[in-house]
């Protein structure tokens, strides 16, 4: 059964091609269907692959290497196309390709009437298939593929209505946050190479021995690099919140359920790699902390809904990070898993929201929704009351597992965490309350101005999805919603985190807390998210106007992008500047103007020998003659 | 070592055991050119148009199965001397044969459209072609310097005859003037050069001169290396190494289109031939003295060429200076003096070959009548008016430039890397430097092809050369009796700008002169209407599939010139 692996990523490659050769006469809405087909075909090959996997006994056996093709054989660099099957892979494989299926269907919907219609699911399908080679590859190298391949997808997606500027500005800026990552990503390979000789993920770990100290720290911390690029964590965030600008099921997929995890995940599977080195985890799960704290300060002061999703994603990111610097990697997975499912569906919620309200995203503009909007609200209120942490959501228990792990490890970072995830409950709520609660604020929104989602429809009320749309919401609600069941110690022959542990082996960090701290701590975690709740309900519900709570500095995100203007954008535009036009044109052009122009004068000068007469002619030969003798001679004679 | 008169006469009376099959190409292309010439003197009315064509596309053809036959024998037999040691019968002659005879075949395709286009009958064209043909064949067999020397007056004479084709166009008679004079001059430096070997050596065999080498150590040879230097300088001429390339543009401007491409092809095959396999087997020893001015020789005519051909408005001589750039290239594999560098020489002449004729085929049939429309400015926008010509051209062009993909980019790396691992690295990168101006000035030709709107070479071109015509042609000097001193005064003090007007024949020399007549006068544009005859589509379609099929899978041609050396 493992043996059908590969169509794992094949199926939405093929769903690719096809749509690049024909998906233009295809059109809406088969197109659409055709990708989600091709996506739910790679779902339903990565629950026949988890079976096959099941049915091995626990342990080493639950591993297998499917090689496609040996890819590079470049002298002691052999890369092959090959796909490694672990719980880690299929982990990432199974929800990955279930929410994808999900949000393609959402996106039928969504997307309808929108003109590029059929080179939307092309990318989304693209990008489906690059994921799956980043999380199944058995080698850095052929994940670095699948990386680069999201990359790009993520940047054509972003900037798809490039028709606006702000789009296609919000493009560039996600690829080019992302290429610094990239950048430690091939350095840390770069590095490995040379220490092991392979870039095998088992060949490294066999010879992890090769790694002094400070190689290793070095390693770890390039990847981390790599990992803050693709997971948007400081100090490479601020390309998360513009990347809204695409269409909301992107964000949802991409920017929130799928991609910006494969920092974590990339983390993960260099588990024993992080294991050498104390110090970066140290430094890892600080940066975690601090980014959800910063991300989740951010968050309370947005005023457009999906950017209120984005830095929460940054902030929830930020979770993982810490769970991962801590050693707590089934944390970190988990998290990852619940927080797929609840963010999706708030995405995909919020682009409910949007798509009923023509293209409005501004939560001033919106309130008491959960009276046009029911199916809507029910789902968003189960995914905002999980990501808040209120029990017994998968949320809780997700955030509560790291919390745990952080309390016993780094008890600061804990009280960092303690207090985001107190601000995550009150920004969740505060945009449930200015959504869906409050008076009704919307008319603006629907005064005929034009959208800049799919919608284009005109009502007079906002007005509820079809059901398309509908039916991911309600799977992922019930998902959401029951996902943290993972988590609990139901029986001992069914422990779905356990099934993680051989792969992270010693490097797994698994707190052992007493029966009662375990207790008191998930008390806290739950007076604190119903605390932040019941704050924001108070606040906003009946005034939505309140600036004195959303400060500048918090609304322009700590202003962190003046900083990177000032100290980067700014003297890289004059280096830029002066490089095109003093080094370029004067230098280099000058150079070339001048080679031209001396090759040019040398023909022309030479060209006077060239008289037309044959006695000149033939008084060269002469002289060459005699240059050749007079040589020769003095070879003779030296 | 001068061996005694009793074995000489002896020898001149027995007649020497000749294995007919290795001269054998030789003997069929000249029973060929006579039969063809019996023919159409008995028998004029059955030498209709384009019949002497088929008949020489024939004759080339079997000469080139007999080649390809001795290249079998020689693969199962190895190497050997035959007619009494005047001729070698080896991997390299074959070569030699089978690239000649391959010339050959496409040259005659490419001619019948000329002679048709031009209203000329010319059965004699193909003789000559034929006869010059067989003399490259001899240079590249020659076993002895009296035989290189035939093989050097058969191919050159009969070229001389040829350039003067076209008595209609008082260039064509220039050329062959100016050809021939300097041909005479540079025969008489060989030939004395010859002198002093056999004055030093005892002999003019080649293998004798390499063993007498071998076998007695010189203390004073002042006598072989003037020889060796003047035996270089007739060979200079011949390929067209620099300085003794000046008569290259003149002659090449003024032949006869498809005699060009033959000339530049064959006389250049057979010249190198001759002195690869002189230089290389017989004066192999004596390399540290003669490489130096390998070198120098080389690396002027690397520079000189592309320099040159840099400020050329018209296309015939821009492609005589990229051939004396060509030239350069081939003498890196001599200066390298290795095997490897004369199996990169002969893989070099293999490519150049087929290229420098095809580009010549379509030059010739943008030409026109009167051969006409030279000027670079004819070339303009003819990307879309001739799109098959134009991409023609334009992959010949960028073969020549070395572009990745044709022959022509793995013929430049071989002789670079051949030149690298001879440790002559600096003269290599003279070569590369060369390629890169040389790049130049074919890409301006293909810009200028499929970009019309370009301005005029200003921005193409160096923008101060805009005296692009020089007097290419002054007949008074060549002719004696119309060297008046007033023309004289003009040709060396005009600075390079001045044509001589006092001659009869110059007030077309004048009409050439871009100086008089400016480039925007362009006689007459080529036209949709003008039909590229089949033969030349067949020649043109045959070099772009060597040049293109070979570049991408170059192994064939590679392994053979590497035999043809093991084979030596």
């Amino acid at each position: 059964m493992l043996h059908v692996a590969y169509l794992m990523p094949l199926l939405p490659l093929a769903g690719f091609a096809v749509l690049l050769l024909v998906g233009r006469r295809m059109g809406d809405p088969w197109a659409g269907w055709l990708a989600t087909a091709s996506v739910t075909g790679a779902f339903v090959v990565a629950c026949v692959v988890f079976a096959g996997l099941l049915g091995r006994p626990a342990g080493p056996d639950r591993e297998f290497t499917q090689i496609l093709f040996t890819w590079i054989p470049v002298g002691a660099l052999q890369v092959k196309a090959a796909l490694l099957i672990d719980p880690l892979s299929m982990t990432m494989a199974l929800f990955v390709t279930g929410v994808s299926a999900l949000i393609h269907l959402y996106s039928i919907g969504y997307m309808k009437d929108d003109k590029d219609y059929p080179k939307f699911f092309l990318y989304l399908n693209l990008f489906v298939a690059s994921m799956l080679v980043l999380v199944l590859a058995n080698n850095l190298l052929f994940t670095f593929v699948g990386w680069e391949g999201v990359g790009v997808c993520s940047y054509w997606l972003i900037a798809f209505w490039f028709e606006r500027d702000s789009a296609a500005t919000a493009g560039k800026k996600a690829f080019i946050y992302n290429r610094i990552g990239d950048a430690g990503f091939l350095v840390a390979m770069f590095l490995i190479f040379d220490k092991t000789g392979t870039l095998d993920y088992r060949g490294v770990f066999a010879h992890l021995g090769a790694f002094g100290p400070g190689a290793a720290t070095a390693v770890c911390l390039l990847l981390l690099l790599a990992a803050a690029g693709k997971s948007a964590q400081i100090p490479l965030f601020p390309w998360l919140a513009d990347a809204m600008e695409g269409p909301t099921p992107v964000s949802a997929l991409i920017h929130a359920a799928t991609m910006v995890t494969a920092g974590v995940y990339l983390l993960c599977r260099m588990s024993p790699m992080l294991a050498l080195s104390p110090d970066a985890r140290i430094v890892i799960a600080s940066l975690g902390a601090v980014t959800a704290f910063v991300a989740a300060t951010i968050a309370c002061a947005q005023q457009d809904i999906k950017k209120v999703l984005a830095y929460s994603t940054i902030s929830q990111l930020g979770y993982m990070f810490l769970a991962v610097g801590t050693g707590a990697y089934e944390a970190a997975i988990f998290l990852m898993v619940a927080h797929a499912f609840f963010k999706g569906l708030l995405f995909l919620g919020s682009g409910s929201v949007i798509h009923g309200l023509d293209g409005e995203q501004n939560l001033k503009r919106m309130g008491n929704l959960r009276r046009y909007l029911p199916l809507t609200f029910v789902t968003f209120t189960i995914a905002w009351l999980a990501i808040a942490g209120i029990p017994p959501l998968s949320g809780f228990w997700a955030k509560g597992d790291i919390l745990d792990n952080a309390f016993a490890r780094f008890p600061a970072l804990w009280a960092i965490g303690l207090v985001t995830a107190a601000l995550t409950a009150y920004y969740m709520s505060r945009l449930g309350a200015l959504a869906f609660y409050g008076g009704d604020r919307w008319e603006e929104a629907l005064s005929g101005k034009g959208g800049n989602g799919g919608a284009t429809g005109h009502a007079h009320s906002p007005h509820e999805s079809p059901v398309v749309m509908l039916v991911p919401l309600v799977v992922l609600a019930f998902l959401a919603f029951f996902g943290g069941a993972l988590a609990l110690p139901w029986h001992p022959s069914f422990d779905p985190l356990g099934w993680l542990a051989p792969v992270f082996g010693s490097a797994l960090y698994n707190a052992h807390l007493t029966g009662s701290t375990e207790w008191v701590l998930g008390v806290v975690d739950s007076v604190v998210a119903l605390g932040g709740l019941g704050v924001a309900m108070r606040l906003w519900v009946r005034n939505p106007e309140r600036p004195e709570l959303e400060p500048v500095f918090l609304a322009k995100s700590w202003r962190i992008d003046d900083l990177y203007d000032a100290a980067i954008g700014r003297p890289g535009a004059s280096l830029a500047r002066f490089t095109a036009v003093v080094i370029d044109d004067q230098v280099i052009d000058g150079a070339v103007r001048g080679i031209a122009r001396l090759t040019g004068a040398t023909g022309a000068g030479l060209r006077r020998i060239q008289t037309g007469f044959v006695r000149q002619y033939a008084l060269w030969i002469v002289v060459g003659v005699v240059g050749l003798l007079a040589f020769m001679l003095t070879r003779a004679w030296p | 070592m001068i061996p005694d008169l009793a074995t000489a006469v002896d020898q001149t009376l027995k007649l020497p055991h000749i294995d007919y099959l290795s001269i054998l190409p030789e003997l069929i292309l000249l029973g060929g050119a006579l039969l063809v010439l019996l023919v159409s003197s008995l028998r004029r009315r059955m030498m209709t148009p384009g019949a002497a064509a088929g008949w020489t596309v024939l004759i080339s053809g079997a000469a080139l199965i007999a080649a390809l036959v001795q290249w079998h024998e020689v693969s199962a037999h190895g190497p050997k001397v035959e007619v009494a040691g005047a001729v070698a019968y080896d991997g390299f002659s074959v070569l030699v044969n089978v690239l000649v005879s391959s010339a050959l075949i496409l040259t005659a395709l490419v001619a019948e459209g000329w002679l048709q286009r031009e209203r000329m009958a010319g059965p004699e064209l193909h003789v000559l072609m034929m006869v010059s043909a067989m003399g490259a064949m001899v240079m590249g067999a020659a076993d002895d310097l009296i035989v290189v020397f035939l093989g050097l007056e058969i191919l050159s004479i009969s070229l001389y005859v040829l350039a003067a084709f076209n008595t209609r166009r008082a260039e064509s008679g220039e050329a062959a003037l100016k050809y021939f004079v300097l041909g005479g001059f540079s025969s008489a430096v060989f030939l004395y050069g010859i002198a002093l070997v056999y004055g030093a050596t005892g002999t003019t065999n080649l293998p004798q001169i390499a063993n007498f080498l071998a076998q007695n150590v010189i203390l004073h040879n002042g006598l072989l290396l003037a020889g060796i230097a003047l035996l270089l300088a007739g060979f200079g001429f011949k390929v067209a190494a620099v300085p003794f390339h000046l008569w290259t543009p003149d002659v090449y401007q003024g032949s006869p289109t498809p005699v060009t491409g033959f000339m530049a092809a064959v006389a250049k095959v057979g010249g190198f031939a001759a002195l690869l396999r002189v230089f290389v087997s017989s004066f192999g020893l004596l390399r540290a003295d003669w490489q130096p001015a390998v070198w120098v020789l080389a690396a002027l005519t690397l520079l000189a060429g592309a320099l040159m051909a840099l400020v050329q408005r018209d296309i015939k001589r821009m492609l005589a200076y990229s051939s004396i750039n060509h030239a350069g290239f081939v003498l890196l594999g001599l200066e390298a003096a290795t095997s490897r560098g004369v199996s990169s020489s002969l893989y070099y002449l293999f490519v150049y070959t087929f290229m420098v004729i095809g580009a010549f085929a379509v030059v010739g049939v943008v030409g026109g009548q009167g051969d006409s429309r030279h000027d670079i400015d004819n070339y303009r926008g003819l990307g879309s008016k001739r799109p098959w010509l134009a991409a023609s051209l334009a992959v010949l062009l960028m073969a020549q430039a070395g572009i990745p993909f044709t022959t022509g980019f793995l013929a430049k790396l071989e002789v670079i890397s051949a030149a690298v691992a001879a440790h002559s690295t600096v003269l290599a990168v003279v070569a590369m430097l060369s390629a890169g101006i040389a790049a130049f000035f074919y890409l301006r030709v293909i810009i200028l092809m499929y970009v019309p709107t370009q301005p005029d070479d200003g921005a193409v071109a160096l923008p101060e050369t805009d005296d692009l015509g020089l007097p290419r042609f002054a007949m008074a000097g060549a002719l004696p009796g119309t060297l008046d001193a007033s023309a004289h005064a003009a040709g060396l003090e005009g600075a390079g700008v001045t044509a001589d007007s006092s001659a009869g024949a110059s007030s077309d020399a004048e009409a050439q002169d871009a100086d008089v007549v400016p480039a925007e006068v362009v006689p007459g544009d080529v036209t949709p209407a003008d039909v590229v005859p089949v033969g030349v589509a067949i020649a043109i379609g045959l070099c772009l599939a060597v040049t293109v099929v070979f570049g991408i899978a170059p192994g064939p041609v590679v392994d053979f010139a590497h035999k043809a050396t093991l084979l030596f």
